[in-house]
């Protein structure tokens, strides 16, 4: 066996402190990895470098060695090998680690460094903080906080530029706040490969614009308003709404399709107001799509189902249960399930199933992949049925196989877990010949046919996993609590579960988890208290031979395209 | 101790009565006769003629001809690109557009050679947008070129090919910065490139090793392959060796342009005896020897510099030889040879303020310190001359300018820098009374109504 080989290390030294980083690492991430900050504004992991921002200024250092022998220079007041400084101060985003690196941060010509960028990057900057939505993280509160003098010499006339150019639907700019370090255009062009937004005019006049009768509306322009260090770029979305310090963030995962971009919603009072994505170098990078930031409107809308139902008229939890127990014990009941439902209601799901010895469907969403972060398969969720059991076989988009049993009068009653039925294709003729229990989260044709109508929560409103498309286990957790009264799903599906003779699950997703970990080898060892923040990959080979129907995405390759070098 | 006789080489012909720009002409003055020779050289010989003769850039920082040839990646097995930079715009100078206008095939000879040397197979000239004359002159000279085989797919029978491609600028001084032109010639804005990664040599033009040589330079190249490394390193002084066109303007009885052996003629030698002297009843009051982004000289001040032997020595702007190195060794530098002179009627402030309008206007804007430095000096001189000084101006100018210097992309952070503080340093006591005098000069004025 050939062992991996290992990273080329390379140590370098900053501010005295020595650490050992990957080749091709700069100056910014290695020290950050010593917890030094480098103050930066065009430099981001995950784009191009173009070092115009001029904030990362450090002062660099290479070991002396005598010029003919090549033998080090040993300084004699401290006994160890000598450094040349060079004079000139270099950007830590564009200098790589190389042997024997040394960095300075905290020497007067940096400071003097940061300062002037500060003091120049003030100087035609409106200054309108108290207006402006980016206040309270903005790079250059921060940065003008950390390493700036805190007074300005600069009493000419600032630059007057455009304050309201609406870049796309989405994106609204304010020309004067724009600090001209080409995030937004590099991920445009690089990530979104929309190549749209440019500068015009030069010198201080620079002007961020969109190429002449074209517009940013791109499913990814929101990103740019994530990147853009300042207030340039708002959201129109999210634009005068709330003070970001008033927010609080959850961690959790878009559920719009199979890639399952991690995110964080952020909300205040139990109101969602914006959803950004939150980092995971596996799945992806820094970015998600507009489509993912729109999905919290679905939490208030008037659709949403709010009260248990019986035959049409409100009721209560334990007697709609019952009177679902009443129905599941005629038998020949069917259940379908979803892909949209987290991993441990599709546990309970598959237990319902076994308990009334129905046979368990799903419905498969299918859209146009982008390559990028939306994929083809709009569920986030069909590898937790599989893993869970729930399913065998990749789901179909239409329950034709499922009309036929009921057309054949095999099937009396249907638990429909969050799936319109008559949106999966069974007709109107067949959905009134069966008796629905219904569990979702908003009305639909099959809601008001239902016998049953038992409510659910969205992503927002619970906690849970979804299995994306590389298997990968992540994590959501509650950002806002469901409506009034509302019960937790987990309660609600145990104790279906128990009524229709099942075993009795606990309906609380930390004391559920050891039941799946025992139940299921994939999720052995896990809790869902332990399960990292960005996830963790399952083996697949169980399911390698299934035809998924996702095509290439940002860190993903189908298994056919994988194979092939 | 007299001035010397111009030594005109590259300047030979230029302004000749019945010299024309076309390859009749050129060809009878024995013109193409040093690309025949030479490509019946070997490569490497001619590179090492380069070498040996010292050469060093005439487009104002004066890195050794040699030395940047050397440096180019010839192993990367993509194809090596020589760009001619042919966007003469610093302030100040004029010596590229006569050799365009005039002699254009001495040119197009040198670019061949150079070709020839480094396995070049597409040369661009890249001209400013300011030289449409320039550009058709070039393109008439190129086809003319093509026509005689001298450029084209097979030169001269050799089976060697090269093609010369002219490429005009828009308008921007920053095209010629030499990665800033090498993005412009690409199609995109001339936003100047990060060095490191981006070294022309290594990653050019279009990614690919790329040679940028300034116009005379190749013109000196042309010359070198004709009488030898050896004795072209003999003309001028050492390090500083051939010969440089002085470009001169301003205040002068007779400005204009000079071409003489690097070293051999002092800026007194030049202003007062061929140029004239000052206009009548003035005074030499400053001079910027290499073209307006070069650091100031001050009629008066004195330097001090070092001898090889140790020895020190003591000298005044006149007795300043006219090379790349006595000048550096004064604090300025030789730059492009734009020589601007002004007189004891000139306001520095007011100089200064014209020099920052060009600085501010020709930033590219991409990054922070030139950027928003150039722009805020050029408010606060404007402020200055058209409305209010304050006697602090001067000291705070100097600081932008001291924040800007050294920390940007290109070098053209030090250019917008280095007339502000050499201004400031040098001429301090007039940015400080400057408002006193303007105040008293517009009293003077009101009594007149």
């Amino acid at each position: 066996m050939i062992a991996p080989p290992k990273p080329d290390l390379i140590t370098v030294n900053i501010d005295g402190r020595e650490i050992a980083v990957p080749k091709g690492t700069n100056v910014i991430e290695a020290a950050r990895q010593l917890g030094i900050e480098v103050p930066h504004y065009c430099y981001h992991p995950k784009l191009s470098v173009v070092g115009n921002c001029r904030m990362c200024l450090v002062e660099m250092g290479m070991p002396a060695v005598d010029p003919a022998t090549k033998a080090p220079i040993t300084d004699p007041a401290t006994g160890r090998q000598k450094i040349n400084w060079i004079p000139r101060p270099a950007i830590g985003c564009a200098t790589n680690a190389s042997p024997g690196l040394h960095i300075r941060t905290t020497t007067p010509l940096v400071k003097d460094c940061r300062e002037g960028v500060m003091e120049f990057l003030l100087i035609n900057h409106p200054l309108d903080c108290p207006i402006c939505d980016q206040a309270g993280e903005c790079q250059l509160q921060e940065h003008a906080t950390g390493y700036g003098r805190g007074y300005s010499r600069f009493i000419e006339r600032k630059n007057v530029k455009p304050k309201r150019t609406l870049l796309g639907p989405r994106v609204m700019l304010d020309d004067e706040r724009c600090i001209l370090c080409s995030r937004c255009i590099r991920f445009s062009k690089e990530i979104a490969h929309d190549d749209v937004l440019g500068f015009i005019d030069r010198g201080s006049y620079s002007t961020l614009t969109c190429y002449p009768g074209k517009k940013l509306e791109n499913n990814y322009s929101l990103n740019t308003v994530d990147i853009c260090p300042v207030g340039a770029l708002t959201s129109t979305d999210f634009r005068f709404k709330m003070r970001v310090w008033f927010l609080k963030q959850t961690d959790s995962i878009d559920a719009e399709s199979s890639v399952g971009c991690n995110t964080v919603v952020w909300s205040r009072e139990g109101v969602i107001y914006r959803i950004t994505p939150r980092r995971n170098d596996g799945v992806n990078d820094t970015w998600m799509p507009d489509s993912g930031r729109e999905l919290y409107k679905q939490v208030r809308v008037d659709n949403r189902l709010v009260s248990v139902k019986v035959n049409g008229a409100d009721s209560s939890l334990d007697i709609a249960i019952n009177a679902a127990a009443q129905l599941l014990k005629e038998g020949a009941a069917a259940v379908v399930g979803s892909g949209r439902s987290s991993v441990e209601e599709q546990f309970l799901t598959k237990k319902l199933a076994d308990a009334l010895s129905a046979p368990a469907w799903l419905v498969s969403r299918v859209g146009q992949g982008d390559g990028i972060l939306l994929s083809a398969d709009r569920n986030p969720n069909v590898r937790g049925a599989l893993v869970t059991g729930l399913i065998k076989e990749l789901p179909s988009v239409q329950l034709t196989a499922l009309g036929a049993k009921i057309d054949a009068g095999e099937i009396k009653t249907i638990v429909a877990i969050g799936e319109d039925l008559a949106a999966a294709g069974l007709t109107a003729a067949q959905i009134e010949k069966v008796r629905v229990i219904y569990l979702g989260t908003h009305a639909s044709a099959t809601s008001v046919a239902a016998a049953v109508v038992l409510p659910t929560l969205t992503p927002f409103e619970k906690s849970g996993t979804f299995i994306n498309q590389q298997f990968r286990l992540q994590k959501f957790h509650q950002a806002v609590p469901g409506r009034l009264g509302a019960t937790d799903d987990l309660v609600v599906f145990a104790k279906l579960v128990a009524a229709a003779g099942g075993p009795a699950l606990p309906g609380d997703i930390h004391a559920l988890w050891p039941a799946l970990a025992a139940e299921i080898p994939s999720f052995a060892a896990i809790t869902f208290a332990n399960l990292p923040a960005t996830g963790l990959v399952l083996d697949s080979s169980p399911w390698s031979g299934l035809p998924f129907v996702e095509g290439p995405t940002l860190h993903y390759q189908p298994a056919a395209a994988a194979a092939t070098p | 101790m007299p001035a010397p006789e111009q030594r005109r080489i590259i300047f030979k012909h230029i302004d000749e009565p019945g010299y024309t720009n076309d390859l009749a002409c050129y060809l009878r003055n024995g013109g193409y006769e040093i690309l025949k020779k030479s490509v019946q050289r070997k490569p490497e010989e001619l590179i090492d003629e380069v070498k040996k003769s010292g050469l060093r850039g005439r487009g104002g920082a004066g890195f050794p001809c040699g030395v940047k040839w050397t440096l180019v990646d010839r192993k990367s097995g993509k194809p090596i690109y020589l760009v001619v930079n042919a966007d003469e715009s610093e302030p100040g100078t004029f010596k590229d557009r006569y050799i365009i206008h005039q002699d254009p095939h001495q040119l197009i000879e040198g670019i061949m050679i150079t070709c020839f040397a480094n396995n070049v197979k597409l040369a661009y000239i890249y001209i400013r947008g300011e030289f449409p004359e320039g550009a058709r002159i070039l393109e008439k000279a190129i086809a003319e070129a093509r026509a005689a085989n001298f450029c084209g797919p097979d030169i001269l029978g050799t089976g060697y090919g090269c093609e010369i491609h002219v490429h005009r600028g828009a308008g921007a001084y920053i095209c010629g910065e030499e990665t800033g032109l090498i993005e412009s010639l690409e199609g995109k804005r001339p936003y100047p490139r990060i060095k490191p990664p981006y070294f022309p040599a290594v990653l050019g033009l279009y990614q690919c090793p790329t040679i940028v040589n300034n116009v005379e330079t190749l013109c000196h190249v042309k010359y070198i392959a004709d009488i030898g490394g050896d004795a072209y390193a003999k003309i001028g002084t050492p390090n500083n060796t051939g010969t440089r066109i002085l470009c001169v303007s301003g205040h002068v009885q007779r400005p204009g342009y000079y071409e003489y052996e690097v070293g051999k003629i002092t800026m007194g030698q030049l202003l007062n005896e061929v140029c004239g002297g000052p206009l009548p009843g003035r005074k030499f009051k400053a001079v910027i020897p290499g073209g307006s982004s070069a650091k100031i000289l001050r009629f008066g001040e004195t330097f001090n510099l070092k001898n090889k032997d140790g020895s020190t020595r003591t000298l005044t702007v006149e007795d300043i030889p006219m090379d790349f190195d006595t000048l550096a060794a004064c604090g300025t530098m030789g730059g492009s040879g734009g020589v601007i002179v002004m007189d004891d009627s000139v306001s520095m402030v007011e100089a200064l303020g014209n020099i920052n309008e060009f600085y501010a206007h020709e930033s590219c804007g991409q990054c922070t310190p030139c950027r928003e430095g150039s722009l805020w000096m050029k408010k606060i001189t404007r402020r200055m001359v058209h409305d209010e000084a304050r006697a602090e101006d001067g000291a705070l100018l100097k600081s932008v300018a001291d924040q800007i210097a050294g920390r940007t992309i290109c070098a053209f952070g030090e250019a917008c820098a280095w007339p502000t503080q050499s201004f400031v340093q040098k001429f301090g006591d007039e940015f400080k009374d400057y408002a006193a005098e303007k105040k008293a000069e517009n009293d003077d004025s009101l009594e007149l109504v």
